[in-house]
């Protein structure tokens, strides 16, 4: 297996006439924790839309530990081991905790029996239990529907989704945006446990603070390009604003943006 | 390690713990209803005394008045059959207003391939086919049946999920195009003389036999499998469930073919029971069908209901007609209640949400 977690080659991705991402290449290692940084509109959410197979890329290539992948859907990216948390949490409100872990992939039972076979509730009940623990979230009582649940809460659950299915790489998409001082705190320290698990991950992220407080390197997009790939000791938080409002591009990336 | 946890308690797992469920709160109203036709008898005038459900006449060895209770579950077993369709298509987040005219479509097809060759002695003066669709086994005019609302179903869905064609619109262009279908198959002429294995479907409490086992069936189904469980998703949130890698448009489809074979399957019933088949057969029944869900909890925006819901639904309409029967009040009295009814329960289903947001 190889050492490189994710390559990108000239990732691109056209919505019409709008150059969405432009030729994106990136790598990160086993272990590793990337954050993405950029304005609204960067690329950042489209960067994670084609690794994850929500959309298909107009071109470029993308390789997991070493095997190119081309995804069909996302559940095709997640049996291949990339679990997302998405900016726009995709949980389904009048279902419970287990239920939207395993939505999707349940643990089921007389399979022959097709689409309508039947689900091992117990099963699944138990891996949640399993999965809560191991990211210690906590939440008081896993069948009650999602929609009486708190935004840090229901973030967790998305969160714990992740972790509960051994997985080759996370994807966060905003995780912390709409919680609260408290919330978000957990949220970080589940993404630190992930990183004591030498868990991969891409933190997609706004917050200046959370991504030096969090990760080991720092991409920054800017209108659809990748414009800097930064060590988080080598830089500052300055540095990174310089690169994300165009006051400075990075010297491999000139002539870039 | 530091508490960051903002709830109270732990990892616990609590399966008394689990929140009231609507159901319970149908089947509540569903005996008030009963105490208020029971309390009504006691005290009209003109009532005698009689008793809504119980038997006080000392003639038979019962409790209750089982003709009544009967009559009850079998004036909405046949639209009850069609409700368990649309409540898999509203739980959706979808209405499948077709249902109506697809009951006298399929009973008119159905009839034609249940013909019996000689009626009374004499050659069948109505076969639509000649002799050769006439007096064949059973299984045949249902299967017709049957695979005609798959076809219909399979059309709504796809227009639906893959055309991107509103529910309410699909299903309403689909409900002339139904209508049109049962006036056109024979000519506007009623189609009449089952085979007796044909009438067997419809006779005596079959109906309910077949709304009941049917019931069953798809509250396992909705319940326990793995389509119940993404037909909750998809209407809960369709968004994430894509994103989780259903395929969202392939299971619409297949929830407007159940919902519509369903419906296909009623109009089967209601021709055996009838002996004939009508164009004009089913008037409402989509609405009626749509009423028992929404009285059984089942929410207009999808992701949340229960067949047990719409059964119970089923029962309080069942229950007003025939309460409206025995207080010698109008039909059109019926009617209005019954629409305050329906209205009264999105209320409260309103009311719920609210609660709990």
């Amino acid at each position: 297996m190889s050492d490189i977690v994710l390559k990108t080659e000239n990732l691109t991705k056209h919505y019409g006439g709008v150059h969405a991402l432009v030729g994106a290449n990136f790598e990160m290692k086993k272990g590793e924790h990337v954050a993405i940084m950029g304005d609204n509109g960067a690329g950042k959410s489209t960067f994670v839309r084609q690794i994850t197979g929500v959309e298909q890329r107009t071109s470029g290539k993308v390789w997991l530990y070493g095997d190119e992948v081309n995804f069909a859907g996302p559940l095709d990216a997640r049996e291949a081991g990339i679990e997302t948390v998405f900016q726009t949490l995709a949980l389904a409100d009048d279902l419970d905790v287990p239920d939207n872990l395993f939505l999707g992939r349940e643990i089921t039972k007389f399979n022959w029996l097709g689409p309508f076979r039947f689900l091992d509730y117990k099963a699944m009940r138990q891996a949640t239990m399993d999965g809560l623990e191991k990211t210690g979230v906590k939440i008081p009582n896993i069948r009650n529907s999602i929609q009486n649940m708190s935004g840090g809460q229901r973030q967790c659950v998305a969160i714990a989704r992740t972790a509960t299915f051994a997985s080759k790489l996370t994807i966060m998409d905003e995780p912390t945006a709409a919680l609260g001082v408290q919330e978000t705190e957990q949220v970080e320290n589940i993404i630190r446990t992930l990183k004591d698990q030498g868990e991969p991950l891409i933190l997609v992220s706004h917050n200046m603070r959370q991504v030096f407080d969090l990760v080991d390197r720092i991409v920054v997009f800017r209108r659809g390009r990748i414009v800097a790939n930064l060590n988080k000791e080598d830089t500052d938080g300055q540095d990174v604003v310089a690169y994300i409002t165009g006051a400075k591009t990075g010297a491999e990336f000139e002539g870039a943006a | 390690m530091t508490d960051t946890s903002h709830g109270t308690g732990g990892l616990t797992f609590d399966k008394t713990k689990r929140s009231w469920p609507n159901e319970l709160n149908i089947l509540f109203a569903l005996f008030v209803i009963i105490a208020i036709f029971e309390l009504l008898g006691q005290t009209l005038p003109y009532m005698n005394d009689q008793s809504f459900l119980f038997d006080t006449k000392d003639r038979f060895d019962s409790i209750f008045n089982e003709a009544r209770l009967q009559i009850i579950i079998l004036q909405v077993a046949i639209i009850g059959i069609i409700a368990l369709g649309v409540t898999q298509v509203i739980i959706t987040a979808g209405i499948d207003l077709s249902s109506g005219p697809l009951v006298a479509a399929t009973a008119m097809i159905a009839m034609s391939f249940a013909q019996t060759e000689l009626v009374n002695g004499f050659p069948n003066p109505k076969a639509l086919f000649g002799i050769w669709a006439m007096d064949l086994p059973v299984l045949v005019p249902v299967f017709v049946a049957l695979a005609f609302g798959a076809f219909i179903g399979a059309v709504n869905g796809t227009f639906i999920a893959y055309m991107r064609i509103p529910p309410f619109i699909a299903t309403l262009g689909m409900f002339l195009i139904c209508r049109g279908i049962a006036l056109w198959w024979s000519g506007g002429n009623p189609i009449s003389f089952p085979t007796e294995s044909f009438k067997f479907i419809g006779s005596g409490m079959m109906p309910v036999v077949w709304f009941l086992s049917l019931a069953v069936i798809f509250h396992v189904i909705m319940r326990y499998t793995v389509y119940g469980k993404h037909t909750y998703a998809i209407g809960s949130n369709e968004e994430a469930a894509r994103m989780s890698g259903i395929n969202v448009k392939r299971h619409k489809v297949t929830v407007y073919m159940i919902a519509s074979m369903l419906a296909a399957f009623a109009g089967v019933v209601l021709a055996a029971k009838s002996e004939t088949a009508q164009a004009g057969m089913g008037e409402f029944y989509e609405l009626f069908a749509i009423a028992m869900a929404v009285i059984g909890g089942i929410s207009l925006q999808g992701g949340r209901g229960s067949i047990i819901g719409t059964v119970l639904g089923a029962m309080v309409l069942g229950v007003i007609r025939s309460g409206f029967t025995y207080i010698k009040l109008d039909g059109s009295y019926q009617l209005m209640a019954m629409g305050g009814i329906i209205i009264a329960a999105i209320l409260f289903d309103q009311y719920r949400q609210r609660n709990r947001a």
